[in-house]
């Protein structure tokens, strides 16, 4: 097996603490290396998943995270890859690995969000679709995130209340987990009276933008044994795959689907197509998994996840969440972390993050949101203009 | 004052005046007949095509609603909006086209609310006014709602 090892994992808390993210990087950085209980010094290879909304220009990630822990001659990588970044990072770092280009790599991503609605670079820029988005529609990513909830609505019979449902259900597990920004319980009710941000989605239903840090010590399995770690978390799997033409549901930023006139849709979806992707990689199935973490954007899209990692029938998904089988106790929690709706989006940092999540709960030190028995998981993400991200980890 | 009429966007929708003729424009290959919009002038994205002449094409004036939302707070620049008139929303549609077996995201026509639509009802192409200024008054498209035949 191509397999990684975790040796580390370390996050800076989310907020919106208005510091440099260089900071937060840094912060998390530090604690996966004691986590790993190696020094910054053994460290080969440097990889930073980028940030362009404000580490840009100026803060490349790879290099600004290598000086910011003292300049040791390290390879160094920098990746973008919008909400994929992280997974990317990863991948990049597994790959350097597995090619014997470095034995220890330090994965690091971290946010300086700004207020407010995500906003495409400034000038005038007609030939990039996410300025045209803005500039034409006014669509934000709520919008987009509301087209899916409301087809889901008519397509499945999803209800508000099920997206409500997914907000109580990852402040709950939010609620126990130290690094997540919002740590108090949230009623569906509370969710029912937030105000309503893109029709059927209200405030609480749509994730917020936030600062934050995570990072990640990987090594080859022969490093990890001669250090000791004998049993360690492995990375199975990184699926970073594209959309397949033509594309059927119009993603972010687009303002059309593909035509499907030359060629019919292909067999699965593109979210499907990333975890199926993952899945072939680490020859495991959905039946196999403890937890996933999974890109909850919106309260809805969580419930498109669920189908699409095949933790139920495609329409199933609000039947899996009202049986319970996805909260904290039941058959396959889903965002045991609290997900997004309780840490709010740090782009670069997220799907690293959601990598963390996976160790902690694989070595069963997840404290009070522990799934019990974790033996494998998945995270899920999708990044703007088609980037799959996906990790599989076991132990 | 006058202003001058013009396309937000250069080469998206016919700019002939009058509602009826009003159309997207898109682009076909002429090997493979995939369509695309926003147009592609360059090469056909159909992996599988060797790689035809793309060719303009108006696309189909009626669709059907695929999904839609409304935007209650102020969209960020590029989006023109004028900053201290109270925020009015508006909605927005997917439009699956039936010919094309594609989606095409616009705004609504103004007055039309979420509460008026549905998936899967018949909306159509027209022209519309996506925001003035001094001396512009920047056109584009809008989904409206096809009005039962009586």
């Amino acid at each position: 097996m191509n397999e990684v090892a975790v040796l580390g994992a370390g996050m800076h808390p989310w907020g919106k603490w208005g510091r440099s993210f260089i900071e937060y990087g840094t912060a998390a950085a530090g604690a996966a290396l004691a986590d790993a209980g190696i020094s910054r010094r053994d460290v080969r290879s440097v990889v930073g998943a980028g940030s362009v909304r404000c580490g840009y220009p100026g803060h490349v990630a790879g290099a600004a995270f290598a000086r910011a822990l003292g300049w040791q001659g390290a390879r160094v990588t920098s990746v973008y890859a919008a909400c994929a970044s992280g997974a990317q990072a990863v991948d990049t770092a597994r790959a350097q690995i597995l090619a014997g280009i470095a034995e220890v790599v330090l994965v690091v991503g971290a946010e300086s969000a700004p207020k407010g609605f995500f906003a495409p670079a400034g000038g005038d820029r007609p030939d990039d679709p996410d300025w045209l988005r803005f500039r034409l529609l006014g669509a934000t990513n709520p919008a987009y995130f509301a087209l899916y909830a409301r087809r889901r609505m008519a397509l499945h019979g999803d209800t508000t209340d099920d997206f409500a449902r997914v907000k109580a259900k990852n402040a709950a597990a939010g609620a126990l987990n130290p690094h997540a920004r919002y740590r108090t319980p949230v009623s569906a009710g509370q969710v029912a009276a937030s105000p309503v941000v893109a029709d059927p989605l209200r405030l609480l239903d749509v994730c917020a933008t936030s600062d934050g840090g995570a990072a990640l010590v990987l090594s080859s399995m022969d490093y990890a044994r001669r250090h000791g770690a004998g049993d360690p978390v492995r990375i199975r799997a990184v699926s970073t795959v594209t959309p397949v033409y033509p594309t059927t549901e119009p993603g972010l930023p687009d303002i059309a689907t593909d035509s499907a006139v030359a060629v019919g849709p292909p067999a699965l979806g593109f979210r499907e197509s990333i975890a199926r992707a993952a899945y072939e990689e680490a020859a495991l199935g959905p039946e196999d998994l403890s937890l996933a973490e999974v890109y909850d954007l919106s309260t809805a899209l969580e419930l498109q996840w669920y189908e699409d990692l095949g933790l139920c029938p495609p329409g199933e998904g609000a039947g899996l969440l009202r049986a319970g089988a996805t909260a904290l106790g039941g058959r396959i929690p889903v965002n045991a972390s609290g997900g997004l709706a309780s840490f709010g989006e740090a782009v670069p940092a997220q799907a690293i993050a959601q990598v963390c999540e996976l160790t902690w709960q694989l070595r069963g030190t997840a404290g009070a949101r522990q799934v019990s028995g974790a033996r494998a998981g998945m995270t899920a993400n999708q990044g703007l203009f088609g980037h799959g991200s996906a990790v599989v980890a076991v132990r | 004052m006058t202003r001058i009429r013009r396309p937000v966007v250069a080469g998206w929708f016919t700019e002939a005046d009058g509602e009826e003729g009003f159309r997207l424009l898109g682009t076909r290959c002429s090997a493979c007949s995939a369509v695309f919009f926003p147009r592609e002038d360059s090469l056909c994205r159909n992996p599988a095509c060797e790689g035809g002449a793309l060719a303009e094409v108006p696309l189909s004036k009626r669709g059907r609603v695929w999904s839609y939302t409304d935007g209650r707070y102020r969209p960020p620049e590029p989006y023109a909006s004028d900053p201290d008139a109270a925020w009015e929303p508006y909605t927005l549609l997917a439009v699956e086209l039936e010919a094309e077996r594609m989606v095409v995201l616009g705004q609504a026509a103004p007055g039309v609310t979420v509460a008026a639509l549905s998936v899967g009802a018949e909306v159509e192409v027209v022209p519309g006014i996506l925001s003035e200024d001094a001396d512009t008054t920047w056109t584009t498209w809008h989904w409206r709602p096809v009005q039962e035949e009586r």
